[in-house]
């Protein structure tokens, strides 16, 4: 189980965090990681946007299944029951996701969205499972020490002390 | 027991509404209905009134909840400082007026808990717990029952200075303040300390007690408790001077 290191891209497309915890990819220049990081958020836009959305069948509106009346009414959506207008994503009630995962054979890039926009990028092994469980750990950090400290400036980059602490812990005692 | 005026008044609001002619008609039904559902008295009888007022005692609130407030006490205390010293006084200050109340409501949850079992009762032969006169006692009540209160724990140290220059000042250790917890102080601003609220408390809690006091927060860290503060208590030259008094009348 290896994670070779952490990015935190905000949801204009910068850069606020970059760290490694395990040596095995090799290192880019700052000015390479900001690109990086602007390269990957516009071509996520790019997959989200192309994601097809699938027509709601007259039938599955009829029936109002719990998942379709759960859905928040979407502007393109005036009435769920007006057949023929409908579209619903793949996977009804969550906006499309656009790219979760880079496969080279030497490492897996997951990336995970946040709802309001912040991307997590985990550079790991490819044979490592489990990654969502690392994920959501460092989101819950994320949560726990960067939104929580009264001296972080939303949007700009990660300077907290007990973040670095505590996700540098946490991924030790994994291993 | 007072309860026709009360069906009849309930009646009365609910004829006010919608459809007042049918419910004109049938009067009887109605009061049957609201005495059925309207008013509920709890299966053992007893109400909101007969309930104990300490009940809350071991009610805790939200960690995180409290960590985004206090993250927001501390934005609000930065603006327009001039310095640390003058962000740890505003925090100070913050918690100063908690202190001087908490030290109420510690004397009352202290009473009320040794004295429940026999709260009807009238409570004469037990003895209600006493103010601190000496210095020691205080930060006894500090240092347990005041940290249990606000931090469900103990303090982790209590310490007199070794020092024969400075015999005023105390030393409270919290190898992890609470409300440290999710605070990471930038670098340039790395002789902060954002516990100086409850360093403000402890003021509060000294001087509600009639012992004069100056109360500072310092970061100490080790490498176990990278959060590990020191709460600083200077007591004043009268408390001092009225120390020794006390000491020669063999008060305790």
């Amino acid at each position: 189980m290896t994670v070779f290191s952490l990015i935190i891209i905000n949801k204009a497309g910068g850069l606020v965090y970059q760290r490694e915890f395990q040596p095995g990819l090799r290192k880019l220049s700052t000015n390479d990681y900001l690109v990086l990081a602007g390269t990957f958020h516009g071509v996520h836009a790019i997959t989200r946007s192309i994601t097809p959305k699938l027509p709601l069948s007259t039938a599955s509106t009829a029936a109002t299944t719990p998942t379709s009346s759960n859905m928040p009414p979407t502007p393109g959506i005036p009435n769920s029951f007006t057949p023929g207008s409908a579209f619903t994503f793949p996977n009804p009630g969550t906006p499309a996701t656009g790219l979760e995962c880079l496969e080279t054979d030497k490492f897996r890039l997951t990336c995970f969205q946040t709802l309001t926009g912040t991307k997590f990028l985990l550079f790991t092994d490819p044979i490592m499972g489990n990654i969502d469980v690392v994920m959501k750990k460092v989101y819950e950090l994320y949560a726990d020490y960067v939104m929580k400290n009264p001296f972080y400036q939303l949007e700009m980059p990660v300077r907290c002390e007990a973040f670095d602490r505590h996700l540098g812990g946490w991924l030790r005692g994994r291993t | 027991m007072a309860h026709p005026p009360r069906h009849s008044a309930m009646l009365s609001l609910s004829n006010s509404g919608s459809s007042a002619n049918s419910d004109k008609q049938q009067p009887p039904q109605q009061i049957q209905h609201i005495a059925n559902t309207g008013l509920r008295v709890p299966s053992n009888r007893k109400t909101i009134y007969d309930r104990h007022l300490n009940r809350s005692r071991n009610a805790e609130i939200s960690r995180s909840s409290f960590a985004f407030l206090f993250g927001e006490m501390v934005t609000y205390a930065q603006r327009r400082v001039t310095g640390i010293q003058d962000l740890e006084k505003r925090l100070n200050e913050q918690g100063y007026p908690m202190g001087l109340r908490l030290l109420d409501l510690l004397y009352y949850r202290t009473i009320t808990s040794s004295t429940s079992s026999s709260l009807a009762s009238s409570s004469t032969s037990t003895a209600p717990p006493n103010r601190p006169l000496r210095i020691l006692p205080l930060l006894h009540l500090i240092h347990g029952p005041l940290w249990r209160l606000l931090f469900n724990r103990p303090a982790d140290a209590l310490e007199h200075s070794v020092s024969p220059d400075t015999p005023n000042e105390y030393m409270i250790t919290d190898n992890d303040p609470l409300v440290n917890a999710y605070v990471s102080v930038p670098k340039e601003m790395h002789m902060l300390n954002c516990a100086a609220f409850v360093a403000g408390i402890i003021e509060g809690v000294c001087d509600g007690c009639g012992f004069e006091a100056k109360v500072t927060a310092h970061n100490q860290p080790t490498e176990l408790w990278p959060g590990r503060t020191i709460f600083l208590v200077r007591f004043g030259e009268s408390v001092m001077e009225r120390e020794k008094v006390l000491e020669r009348a063999g008060i305790k």
